[in-house]
């Protein structure tokens, strides 16, 4: 549907903020380059005030970028005012226009293309079809359901046609249920419409379920951009890890390597215990390591590969949840469908047991 | 570090919106040459001399034991009509917010009091002060038999500016206590403290900022209020009237400029205190939305001795504002009690009642539009835009705010008389009609700032972005999004700005030439000249206009207001 998919690439942007309160200067984004492909869903996920909102802001023109440069269909679009630009937003409090009804805010940008009455009124017909709207046109923006107002948005800015769309957190006003129910939906539409989009969310099942690509953001920095899969099982550091899922971090030293390329094997010791690992071509014997254990890739057993003490068991009905101490270090485990498994009591001495297959070594 | 991108950017997007740019240039414009260059020029005036720049004019003024008289009386009735309407403000605000009212005589009259500062025009209560307590007055002569009573002074000034301002401090006070959460007195009720200890010790605490806000606002109402003194004052003289007189009276320019200034520094400094320090001080201890519906004090021996008060002291205003249109319909106030239509008769026919309806109608009517859009554009740049002159535009429009009309009334004959500057350029635009709807402006722009600022900031920023980012342009965000939103502000912007203007005089009263005749100029004359009889009824008639007004905005509000949701 769209008239052209257009990507989006920032070069070492960056922006800086002053502080309200200390009046000292901070980079509320930092260095950040990245390459989004036309047609793509890409998200950008990170805590609280990391500088997502600040980062699709500056793709909007809403901020301006204190350093670098923005691209959007390999044009510089920096000097660009958002009115000007071939982007459309989906704003977190839907920003919907209450003075006019659905028909009327759907016409609004359509109407300032100044396409003729019959165009606009194909156009914005279509469009409520999409997002499943059909026959609300003359209804006011306070007479629709929190989500029904957010299909409104989307067809709002879907309707222009843009290069590439913007989501702020657009779900975060919605209850659980209809997020998961909306977000399929947002996914579809936009496969639908075969745009490139950019959304925006600290919610980090919603970025696995619907993105391309997942970019996690820590302090204004990029930390790790990859499909779902490579962020969850090949985290680049701790802090990814964490973010995304539930990890238990064991530290250790590399003792032993087989192997020069990326899936070099080799063993590590942990405390007083050798486990092996995979995967570490990227560290050298004698290195210290970090093997990040996800808490469903590990159950108890009366032998295994770490000795552990357990100090937490609970029935949770599909699993059973175990905190248990490996040396001085809390793991988490999930042991799914515990049914017929012998259950550990607090107190009890036990082993960890993972395929080293499942760790990622950081 | 790097933000000169940043900026330089910004810079670029703002200069791409033309008609931004315009807009702000002529809004600067017309502040720097309306507000701030008459200002400025009062300085010039009353620093230099012959001899450059002396102290000589300041020497010179304050050699006048006159002007030193006006400044301790303008500061001793300003002191306590300050103190006396903050604290019946108090009581009405109370009995309205914490007692449970049984009367519907008593609800009305409320209601009645809260409308009254915004159509109540000047003079008339020193007018119907002096017919009820004057020497021929109704009370005085008739029911108490006194034949000497003199009304005309400082308990005249400070009674009549009380019974002015005091609505105003009701509604601040309103305000503040409806945002005090019950539960802290009920928490302080629990551990076994009586009533007045509440009041006392908690209710009183939290509101006591927001007191002294009011005591400062009405002081300033009270230094700059020009009408009253003249009327009721006599020989007691307040800095406005004594302004006034050096101007109009000794023709002495130079010395009205320095003591404008005296004026202005009076009421800039409070202002600034007021402003800054406790209007921000005011709401910061109160937590926002009660959090529950108040317990009303049900008690009948709080309710109805309060009740009685409030409705005594409310029929009393409500008597001196009907008093008026019956001083135009006796023969001869004090004298002859039979009903007679001869003064508004004389008004049309001897006196050019007509024009000056028509002019002063015509004028408030061409000065209210401009006003209510030109104060919507100020808050829209000032709430939603950022660059890099909007500190000025809203210290500016804030300035307006602290000047007392006679003050600028001399700075525009100063500034405007002779020309710029006293070169002659734009000299023609003295004694015209479009000084007058400019004067008219500059009074009401600030009122109308305020309310507009206030309902733009209660708009989600990202609806107007949400246009901006579809495609409109600044102008288009404005006359599609933002203007349509804050409807009901623009058209009470509107009225106000009317009714602000018809009813005005400090001001204008020096400006205004013999070919505009106002209806406030004419209620004034008449009312020196002792001619109470057509005084009152150009003060009746200007009590119909803006009243009437206020009736249209408001059912104009309720049809075509803002909800306009549809089934
Ligand atoms: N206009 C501003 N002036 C100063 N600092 C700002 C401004 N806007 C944002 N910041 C700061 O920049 C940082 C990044 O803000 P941003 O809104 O991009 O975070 P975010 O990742 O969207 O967070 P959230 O998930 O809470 O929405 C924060 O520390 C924030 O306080
Ligand atoms: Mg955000």
């Amino acid at each position: 549907m769209a008239k052209e998919k257009k990507g989006v690439r920032l070069e070492h942007v960056s922006k800086i903020y002053k502080d309200p309160k200390t009046k000292k200067e901070f980079y509320a984004v930092f260095d950040t380059s990245l390459n989004i492909e036309p047609g793509t869903f890409v998200t950008l996920l990170g805590p609280s005030g990391c500088g997502k909102t600040t980062t699709l802001r500056m793709i909007a023109g809403f901020e301006s970028p204190d350093e670098g440069e923005i691209y959007l269909g390999g044009e510089p679009i920096n000097a660009l005012t958002p009115n000007k630009r071939d982007t459309a937003m989906v704003f977190q409090s839907y920003a919907l226009l209450p003075h006019y009804n659905i028909f009327d805010n759907v016409a609004y940008g359509l109407r300032l293309r100044k396409y003729d009455r019959a165009t606009i009124k194909q156009k914005v017909t279509d469009i409520l079809a999409l997002v499943g709207l059909e026959g609300m046109e003359s209804r006011m923006t306070n007479q629709l359901s929190g989500g029904q107002q957010q299909r409104v948005a989307l067809a709002r800015a879907l309707v222009l046609e843009p290069g590439v769309l913007l989501f702020d957190e657009p779900l975060s006003n919605l209850d659980a249920k209809l997020r998961v129910q909306m977000r399929t939906e947002i996914r579809r539409i936009q496969q639908e419409a075969g745009i490139t989009a950019i959304y925006v969310t600290h919610d980090q099942s919603e970025a696995m379920a619907i993105s391309d690509q997942i970019i996690i953001m820590e302090k204004g920095v990029v930390s790790q951009i990859g499909t779902p899969q490579e962020i969850y099982y090949h985290p680049k550091n701790e802090f990814v890890a964490d973010f995304i899922g539930e990890a238990n971090f064991l530290k250790g030293t590399l003792v032993e390597k087989n192997g020069s390329d990326d899936k070099a094997t080799g063993v590590a010791r942990i405390g007083e215990d050798k486990v092996e690992v995979q995967e570490v071509g990227h560290l050298n014997v004698g290195d210290p390591c970090e093997l990040v254990l996800r808490p469903e890739s590990a159950v108890l057993a009366d032998e295994g590969q770490l000795p552990c003490k357990v100090v937490l068991s609970c029935f949770m009905g599909s699993y059973q949840n175990y905190h248990v101490m490996v040396g001085d270090t809390l793991v988490k485990i999930t042991d799914f469908n515990p049914k017929n498994k012998k259950i550990y009591d607090v107190g009890d001495s036990a082993f960890v047991v993972f395929d080293p297959k499942n760790v990622h070594i950081l | 570090m790097a933000g000169k991108q940043g900026s330089k950017l910004d810079r670029q997007k703002f200069f791409a919106d033309p008609i931004m740019v315009t807009t702000i240039v002529l809004l600067i414009a017309f502040l720097t040459l309306f507000i701030l260059y008459p200002l400025a020029i009062l300085l010039v005036d009353s620093f230099l001399t012959e001899k450059g720049f002396t102290l000589d004019v300041f020497r010179r003024i304050m050699a006048m034991s006159n002007f030193r008289r006006a400044i301790t009386n303008t500061l001793k009735v300003g002191f306590l009509v300050g103190i006396a309407s903050s604290l019946i403000g108090l009581l009405f605000a109370y009995v309205e917010v914490y007692v449970e009212l049984k009367t519907k005589l008593l609800e009305g009259l409320f209601k009645v009091v809260s409308m009254l500062p915004v159509v109540s025009p000047p003079f008339v209560l020193s007018l119907s002060m002096i017919m009820l307590f004057g020497k021929s007055g109704i009370i005085t002569r008739y029911l108490l038999h006194i034949y000497d009573n003199s009304v005309y002074g400082f308990w005249g000034i400070v009674i009549v500016q009380t019974l002015t301002f005091f609505p105003v401090c009701y509604m601040m006070m309103k305000g503040l206590l409806k945002n005090i959460d019950p539960s802290l007195e009920e928490a302080a009720r629990d551990m076994g403290a009586s009533r007045f200890k509440v009041f006392s010790s908690v209710t009183l605490p939290l509101i006591l900022p927001g007191l002294g806000n009011a005591f400062l606002v009405t002081f300033i109402e009270s230094i700059a209020d020009f009408a009253n003194p003249m009327i009721i004052g006599g020989s007691y003289d307040t800095l406005a009237t004594t302004i006034y007189l050096q101007i109009t009276g000794a023709y002495d320019k130079q010395g009205a400029a320095a003591m404008a200034v005296v004026l202005l520094c009076i009421t800039l400094l409070m202002f600034i205190v007021q402003k800054y320090y406790l209007e921000a001080k005011s709401t910061a201890t109160l937590s926002g939305k009660a959090s529950r519906a108040r317990m009303m004090i049900t008690d009948r021996s709080v309710t109805v001795p309060l009740s009685i008060l409030c409705t005594l002291m409310a029929l009393f205003v409500v008597l001196m504002y009907i008093c008026v249109p019956f001083g135009a319909l006796f023969k001869t106030w004090g004298y002859d009690f039979h009903l007679t239509t001869k003064w508004f008769a004389q008004v049309f026919t001897r006196y050019k009642g007509f024009k000056a309806f028509r002019d002063s109608f015509l004028l408030s009517l061409i000065a209210s539009p401009i006003t209510a859009l030109l104060s919507m554009i100020i808050s829209y740049l000032v709430v939603k835009r950022n660059f890099k002159s909007k500190g000025f535009i809203e210290a500016v429009s804030m300035l307006a705010m602290a000047v007392p009309g006679t003050v600028l009334g001399i700075g525009y004959i100063r500034g405007f008389s002779g020309g710029l500057f006293h070169t002659g350029i734009l000299q023609g635009l003295y004694g015209s009609a479009a000084i007058l709807i400019i004067v008219f402006i500059v009074r009401s722009l600030p009122t109308g700032t305020r309310s507009g600022i206030s309902a733009l900031r209660q708009i989600d920023k990202s609806i107007e972005e949400s246009a901006y980012d579809m495609g409109a342009d600044s102008f288009k965000v404005f006359m599609t999004v933002t203007l349509p939103l804050i409807k009901d502000s623009f058209l009470s912007g509107l009225v106000t700005a009317f009714v602000r203007s018809i009813t005005a005089i400090s001001a204008i009263i020096l400006l205004v030439t013999p070919q505009f005749l106002l209806i406030t100029v004419q209620i004034n004359e008449f009312a020196e000249k002792g001619a109470y009889g057509i005084a009152c009824a150009f003060a009746t008639i200007l009590i119909v206009i803006t009243y009437t007004s206020v009736l249209l905005m408001n059912l104009f509000i309720k049809y075509f207001g803002t909800s306009r949701v549809t089934e």
